[in-house]
């Protein structure tokens, strides 16, 4: 098999993220999480890895970046580059408010059999007509819908850009993501496609994990509203996770569908 | 953190108590750090409700030179509790709150009732909060819980243990 591009692979990887506690991890982490003066700027890395946060397996791609201001209009990443094991942007905070910087990324994943043999191909929908030869047997087409996302504020926070797309599974805050410290509760909705996703499983695992021996998740279950807490045991930036498999394709071809949310959120010490 | 509470009897001065603005007379304390390198720290100091709501913000001292990035403001969040208790909600600077920053020592202060930063407090239970950050250095806050207002005069006190030497309280009613 060759070598699949950047976005491809990238795209693979998140198809294989949600539902694995194994898989890689695709995160980003910025400078800071509040800011102040009169020119800020925040650095922010972009990596896929499984230790949190040391890029050492694979850059996110940047082509699926979109950052949104605390007017709800979308703004420019600055300085972007993409290494061998990370991409790097900025962003110029222009605003005051709360800046969303998020991954987003769909795609198709189609297994199936050709002469008894197990193949599989990922694309999108347009190039799916054309993927699966005729002779296919035992064709499942899975949708993926991925979101990787973090936050910063610059000044007082708002809510603007936090507002939900309605697309995938997506993180609504009750406790504003940037205000989070250690030992006080925080409180979130977790919506698919806009809707409360009940019952999904949310993990949070705090960086540095290179120099502890477990992982140390502290995990919660979303209630009939989509709602869940987390009560941070210390400070440091943490990336909290959940998958859910479900929600209704919209690539006709597709059968099944999955979504990822994760979110690296700081938390401060009081 | 050590809380002294010694409440004073008024008894030497004939000078009726309704004749007196109530204040406050806050004593702070900053240590002079044995290190090569050394900033005055940022230091804020509010009062917070029971609900740790912000009831007076009564000082910010900050880095006042020009630069691009603002006269020191870019490095306000590190006072994190009062950036996250209000600080970020106010507009640098505030006349009458925002200031430079000082020197190792001791910096009297007095807020007077009914006159800003003050204002006029509820009667109740407050916590006053005082918080420092000093760059390449630590951070630190020193609470000190009061009633408002005083029957008779306090005087409180309470010790940092890092970037606040003794932080004393007087409330004269």
């Amino acid at each position: 098999m060759h070598k699949p591009s950047l976005p491809l692979a990238t795209l693979a990887l998140a198809l294989l993220l949600p539902l694995s506690a194994q898989a890689h991890k695709m995160w980003m982490v910025p400078s800071a999480t509040n800011v102040a003066g009169t020119d800020p700027w925040v650095t922010v890395d972009a990596a896929i890895s499984n230790d949190l946060f040391y890029p050492d397996h694979h850059p996110a791609s940047l082509e699926s970046l979109v950052i949104t201001a605390p007017d709800g209009q979308t703004a420019k990443p600055e300085h972007a580059v993409t290494g061998q094991y990370r991409s790097v942007f900025d962003v110029h905070l222009t605003q005051p408010g709360t800046w969303k910087l998020a991954l987003v990324s769909q795609g198709l994943f189609a297994s199936y059999e050709l002469n008894g043999e197990k193949r599989r191909w990922r694309g999108d929908a347009d190039a799916l007509a054309t993927a699966i030869p005729a002779g296919a047997k035992q064709v499942v087409v899975t949708e993926s819908a991925n979101r990787v996302e973090t936050f910063v504020s610059n000044g007082k926070p708002n809510d603007t850009a936090l507002k939900p797309t309605g697309v995938g599974l997506e993180l609504v805050p009750v406790t504003h993501v940037t205000d989070l410290v250690a030992g006080e509760p925080a409180s979130f909705r977790l919506l698919l496609d806009g809707k409360p996703a009940a019952g999904a499983k949310v993990t949070a695992i705090a960086g540095a994990t290179r120099y502890r021996n477990a992982q140390e998740e502290i995990t919660a279950t979303t209630g009939a509203d989509g709602g869940f807490s987390l009560t941070w045991p210390h400070a440091g930036m943490y990336w909290v996770n959940a998958g859910v498999e479900g929600g209704k394709p919209h690539a006709k071809q597709a059968s099944r569908r999955r979504a990822a949310y994760s979110a690296t959120l700081e938390v401060l010490p009081e | 953190m050590r809380y002294l509470l010694t409440p004073l009897l008024l008894l030497t001065t004939a000078v009726p108590a309704a004749a007196m603005a109530a204040d406050l007379n806050l004593t702070v304390q900053i240590p002079a750090p044995q290190v090569a390198e050394v900033h005055r720290p940022y230091v804020a100091v509010w009062i917070e409700r029971e609900d740790r709501s912000v009831a007076a913000q009564l000082a910010v001292w900050y880095a006042q030179k020009e630069s691009k990035e603002g006269a020191g403001t870019k490095w306000l969040p590190e006072l994190r509790q009062w950036w996250r208790r209000g600080g970020r909600e106010l507009s640098m600077p505030v006349d009458g709150v925002s200031g430079a920053t000082r020197p190792a020592g001791q910096h009297q202060l007095r807020f007077k009732d009914g006159q800003a930063p003050l204002g006029t407090l509820a009667p109740g239970k407050y916590v006053l909060v005082v918080e420092a950050a000093r760059e390449v250095g630590g951070r630190e806050a020193v609470r000190l819980p009061f009633a408002w207002p005083a029957a008779s005069p306090q005087h409180l006190s309470a010790q940092g243990g890092s970037e606040l030497g003794a932080i004393t309280l007087d409330i004269n009613p």
